[in-house]
């Protein structure tokens, strides 16, 4: 039998009736007294684990342990404003007769997940950059509505009635600029899901558009974001005092306070332990708290540097690609960064060459 | 945006020997800021660090570090910069070996 966890302030975050504490990290130097806790490449390579626990079409979940929250939270902040994806920019209208108005319309269809590699596009520095075959993507979208000749007399509904009821995601039309007909031959540009209805037509009402399609960074506008959600939350922990064990005729009682499956009750001796393969679907309700019975009997904690990811992936991007993607991001950040330090060491040996900001 | 303007300023009021210095980093945010100034803590030289995003609508965060021994606070933020870019390389290798593993439940999601 393992040994039975306890709870330890450097580790854990309590989880109390009405409040938390211990919820930041003391892992610094000069913290403790007499301990090292300096930066150790050797030591976090031993402490880290990456583990994939769940991974579908659409989104992955996965345990990062062993890292402080700012680079978790690092990471989760790259994945929804800074993996850059391809999203329509802009629209020009030649025709819209439909309900929707210009604007609207292009609003919506710049929402639309478009299903093209960022890899093979660059990204406008300024916005008003001259548009060429390596950062701008052409689509066009012309759809007319008409009435069906031979539609029979009695129906109502608008897809027996017309043709092109509706403007859907799938008739928007790669057009090839220069040399993307093969640099994207493989996977012709179209958007992900193609039955995004856009618009609702009725016979006479058309629309013929334009639209510009380029690379940019969810902090600019939400729909270039590649996730759905990015998150992350610390893994619950279930602790039982040894002291103060269960009374065997409120075991039933105790196990019902938390998720299915987090408590386990031994049928015959009615004792209980923790399931701790499955303490991560605690939700922390908190309910045995509520019950004067349970006082001191168990205290509930998340582990300070275990973090539970999920990312569900929007768009172009397979799940498992994502966060390497957002590392990459944040390795180019912290690139840029240096390289401009090193200057900065390099132009001023002394303080007056160094380049003061006035405030 | 002009090529001329640095990425990085020192700010006035700095130690001559930059044993204590303001850097303000343009075009960053809490995401750098934060573990940046995580990694600087962890050097036992680092009398301070804290960072901060002094206005929303301006797009740079401003970091302190002070060092003891008349250290270079410069030299300190190279150092914690290359200690940040070991711990993505780290964490990237170990999630591309358990993506390698295929020790994982797999599942179909209706989209």
């Amino acid at each position: 039998m393992p040994p039975a966890i306890t709870y330890d302030s450097r580790k854990h975050v309590g989880v109390h009736a009405e409040r938390v504490s211990h919820v930041s990290s003391t892992n610094f130097p000069g913290h403790h007294p007499h301990e090292d806790h300096s930066w150790d490449l050797e030591r976090f390579k031993k402490g880290l684990t990456v583990k994939i626990e769940r991974l579908s079409n659409r989104s992955i979940e996965f345990d990062l342990v062993g890292v402080d929250a700012s680079i978790a939270n690092a990471y989760r902040r790259i994945l929804i404003a800074e993996v850059p994806t391809i999203c329509v920019e802009r629209v020009y209208v030649w025709d819209n007769t439909s309900v929707v108005v210009d604007e609207v319309f292009a609003q919506r269809i710049g929402l639309v997940p478009l299903n093209v590699d960022p890899a093979l596009m660059d990204m406008k520095q300024t916005q008003n950059d001259q548009a060429t075959d390596r950062n701008t993507l052409v689509f066009r979208l012309q759809v007319a509505c008409e009435r069906r000749k031979n539609a029979p007399k009695d129906t109502t509904d608008p897809s027996k009635l017309y043709i092109n009821h509706e403007v859907l995601s799938s008739h928007l039309k790669w057009v090839p600029q220069g040399e993307q007909e093969i640099v994207m031959a493989e996977n012709p540009p179209a958007p992900t899901n193609l039955n995004i209805v856009l618009t609702k037509l009725r016979p006479g009402q058309e629309v013929d558009m334009e639209l510009h399609a380029v690379k940019g960074v969810g902090k600019d506008h939400a729909k270039f974001c590649p996730v759905a959600t990015a998150s992350y939350r610390l893994l619950p922990l279930v602790i039982l005092n040894p002291e103060k064990p269960v009374p065997r005729e409120l075991a039933e009682k105790f196990q019902e306070c938390f998720s299915p499956g987090v408590i386990r009750v031994d049928p015959r001796t009615k004792a209980v332990s923790v399931d701790s393969k499955k303490t991560r679907k605690e939700t922390m309700s908190r309910e045995v708290y509520r019950h004067p019975e349970f006082e001191g009997c168990v205290q509930l904690a998340r582990v300070r540097d275990h973090f539970l990811f999920n990312i569900e992936s929007e768009g172009f991007y397979p799940p498992q690609r994502l966060l390497p993607e957002a590392i990459a991001v944040m390795r180019a950040k912290i690139a840029t960064i240096k390289r401009a330090a090193e200057t900065l060491l390099n132009n001023g040996d002394s303080l007056g060459d160094v380049e003061m900001a006035d405030v | 945006m002009a090529e001329t303007s640095p990425k990085i300023k020192i700010m006035a009021g700095a130690a001559p020997d930059l044993s204590a210095a303001t850097f303000q980093i343009f075009d960053e945010s809490h995401t750098i800021g934060n573990a940046l100034r995580w990694m600087i803590m962890k050097n036992p030289k680092v009398e301070f660090c804290g960072y901060s995003v002094p206005h929303p609508s301006e797009n740079l965060i401003q970091l302190r570090i002070q060092m003891y021994d008349g250290l270079s606070s410069l030299n300190t933020l190279l150092e914690a910069l290359a200690n940040l870019d070991s711990v993505c390389e780290t964490i990237e290798n170990k999630y591309h070996s358990s993506l390698a593993t295929n020790d994982y439940e797999r599942w179909e999601e209706r989209s």
